[in-house]
Parts: structure tokens; sequence; C-alpha cells
């Protein structure tokens, strides 16, 4: 019961097979995480089968760059903590916790850069409701009613994300990881990637439809 | 995977192969390509997907236990998708007759069938 967190639990075999257990529960944890997503993408695939011009006149007023520099921040992201989780597997506890800040600062500047880019849109009336910009089919406000919920919730995503690796940073400075046991290391690394294979599909949903005809 | 550092460049590799997915998925949708436009957006998408699930989230390395609770999660949601879009896609084109269906006379478009009392 009182068992370190290193060590063996009662209901364990082996070590190996206490792993897996965690990463199974992690992977169906983010199941779910698929399917909470998977109900917005799933009233975007609705609404843009239903109003397939208004959501491309909508999508046109996404602002690319930030778009795009915000999927390269996350790619990034995700190598540094694929870079961290490999640190801990090498019982390499100071290149663990820089790779988790370093992970941690690109997270910040995603969410700084989505700021921004917020900033930007509720200056354009892109924000729904009886201000929103003049010029475009009603049905455009339902692109940008999910704009503003996907991002959004991935965004508070991506602040559980910096918390948790955080608190990751800091039990790395104590030492508290090594080759045998890192498995917090592991399964926050796996929110993360999750994280930002989301975003992954966000950008052309959001940013990329009918480009070529802005 | 015989040196120390194998695993570090292969991740720095798909590193960048996940930025020349997003570099071409960029340029691609700035070309008119039809209605494979969303499909080549669609198909990067799952790309880079993918090579972060392979490889930065170790699954290619885990037993197949892991890889059936991996598929779950994306399995589930293709059932979601699948009849959803299959109701919404197909409304208007099935139309109820009104008959009920133990009718097996003539079928009287005037004159909707009454249900016999069973």
């Amino acid at each position: 019961m009182n068992n370190p967190p290193t060590a063996l639990q009662d209901q364990f075999v082996e070590m190996p097979q206490q792993k897996e257990a965690a990463t199974l529960g992690m992977w169906t944890f983010l199941a779910t995480e698929v399917l909470f997503f998977g109900a917005m993408f799933m009233s975007y695939i609705t609404y843009r089968t239903a109003y397939p011009r208004a959501f491309a006149l909508a999508s046109h007023h996404t602002i690319l760059l930030f778009g795009t520099i915000n999927t390269a921040i996350l790619l990034t992201s995700s190598l540094t903590m694929a870079l961290a989780v490999q640190a801990a597997k090498e019982s390499n506890s100071r290149w663990l916790f820089r790779f988790l800040v370093a992970t941690v600062l690109f997270g910040v500047a995603f969410l700084g850069v989505k700021g921004l880019e917020y900033h930007q849109d509720i200056a354009d009336h892109l924000w729904p409701g009886p201000h929103f910009k003049s010029g475009l089919p009603p049905e455009a406000q339902i692109f940008w009613v999910l704009y503003w919920i996907m991002t959004g919730v991935h965004a508070l995503h991506v602040t559980v994300g910096i918390v948790l690796l955080s608190i990751m940073a800091l039990m790395a400075r104590r030492q508290k990881f090594s080759g045998a046991y890192y498995t917090p290391v592991e399964n926050s690394g796996l929110y993360w990637h999750f994280v930002d294979v989301i975003w992954i599909f966000l950008y052309p949903l959001l940013y990329l439809i009918h480009r070529y005809a802005a | 995977m015989k040196t120390a550092n194998a695993p570090k460049k292969m991740y720095i590799r798909i590193w960048i192969a996940l930025l020349a997915l997003l570099a071409l998925t960029w340029g691609l949708s700035e070309v008119d390509l039809g209605p494979f436009n969303n499909v080549a957006a669609l198909g990067i998408s799952a790309a880079k997907t993918l090579l972060v699930v392979l490889f930065f989230m170790h699954v290619r390395y885990e037993p197949k236990l892991t890889w059936i609770f991996v598929s779950a999660g994306l399995i589930w949601l293709l059932i979601m998708v699948d009849l959803t879009m299959s109701d919404y896609v197909t409304r208007g084109n099935v139309r109820p007759t009104g008959q009920s269906w133990r009718h097996t006379g003539q079928i009287d478009p005037a004159t909707p069938a009454t249900r016999s009392p069973d």
C-alpha cells in the first residue's frame, strides 16, 4: 500500500507488467480524448458538408502565418518531448530536465502566438454574434463558432500539458526518475504528443480550406 | 539501434520529415487540385499522425495489446463519423411510403395505408 512509486506495487508480478498496465491506462484515457474531440470534428464535418462555400470563405479570414508557425512550434515541442523521454530512459536527469523545460517553453510560445492571433481575430470582428464581420454569409459564423471552441479546448489541453510537464521538470530536478522508473514522464509525453496530433488535424481543417482562392 | 545515439538521430529525422510535410501541406493548399485538396490535406495529416504515434509515442515498439487499445479510439471515431454521415448525406433520398411493412396489396400513393389493428 505504501510502497514508493518507483517500486513494484502489490498487484503486479513484475516491473514490465506494471509499466505495460500504466501505458494501457494512458491509451484508454487518450481514446476517451479522441472521442471528446471527435464530437467537435463530427460537428465540423456535418456543417462543412452542408455549407462548403461559407466554410471556405470564413476560413480565408484565419491568419495562416500564425497557424503555420504554431504547427511548427508544436511539432518541434514533440521532438523535445521524445528526446526528454529518451534522456529519462538513459537515466540522464540533467538532459531530461533541459528537454522538459524546452518542451514547456515551446508550449508557452504556442499559447503566446495563439493569444496574438485571438487578439487580431477579435479586432477583425470574427467573434460570432451581432457584431460579426459583415460581407460574409451567415453560415460563416458556424465556422467561427467551431474555430473558437476547437482551438479554445485545444489551448486548454496545451495549458494542462504545460502544468504537467512543469511538475515533471521539478521532479526530474529532484532526481525522482531513472532508467528503471520514469512512467510519469512517459505518460505525460503521450498526453503532449496527443495534443500535437489534434493540432495536426485542426491546422488544415481551419486554415487551409480553398487557400488558393483566397 | 546499435549505438546510444541511434534513437536521438531517428527522432531528429522524424522531426525533419514532419516539418517537410507541414511545408508540403501548406504549399499544396495554394494550388487548385479540385477535390484532391481535401484528400491531400487529410492524407498529410494522417501521415504526420502516423509518424508521431508510431515513433514519438513508441507504439511501434509496444506489445499487441497496446496496438488494440490505440486502434480502439480510432475505430469508435470512424463508426461515429460513418453512421452520422450516412444519415446526413442521404436525407431526402429516402421517402417514407406510408405503407405498413405488412402491406402486400397494391400501392396507392393517394391514400396512405391504414395500419390494421393487430
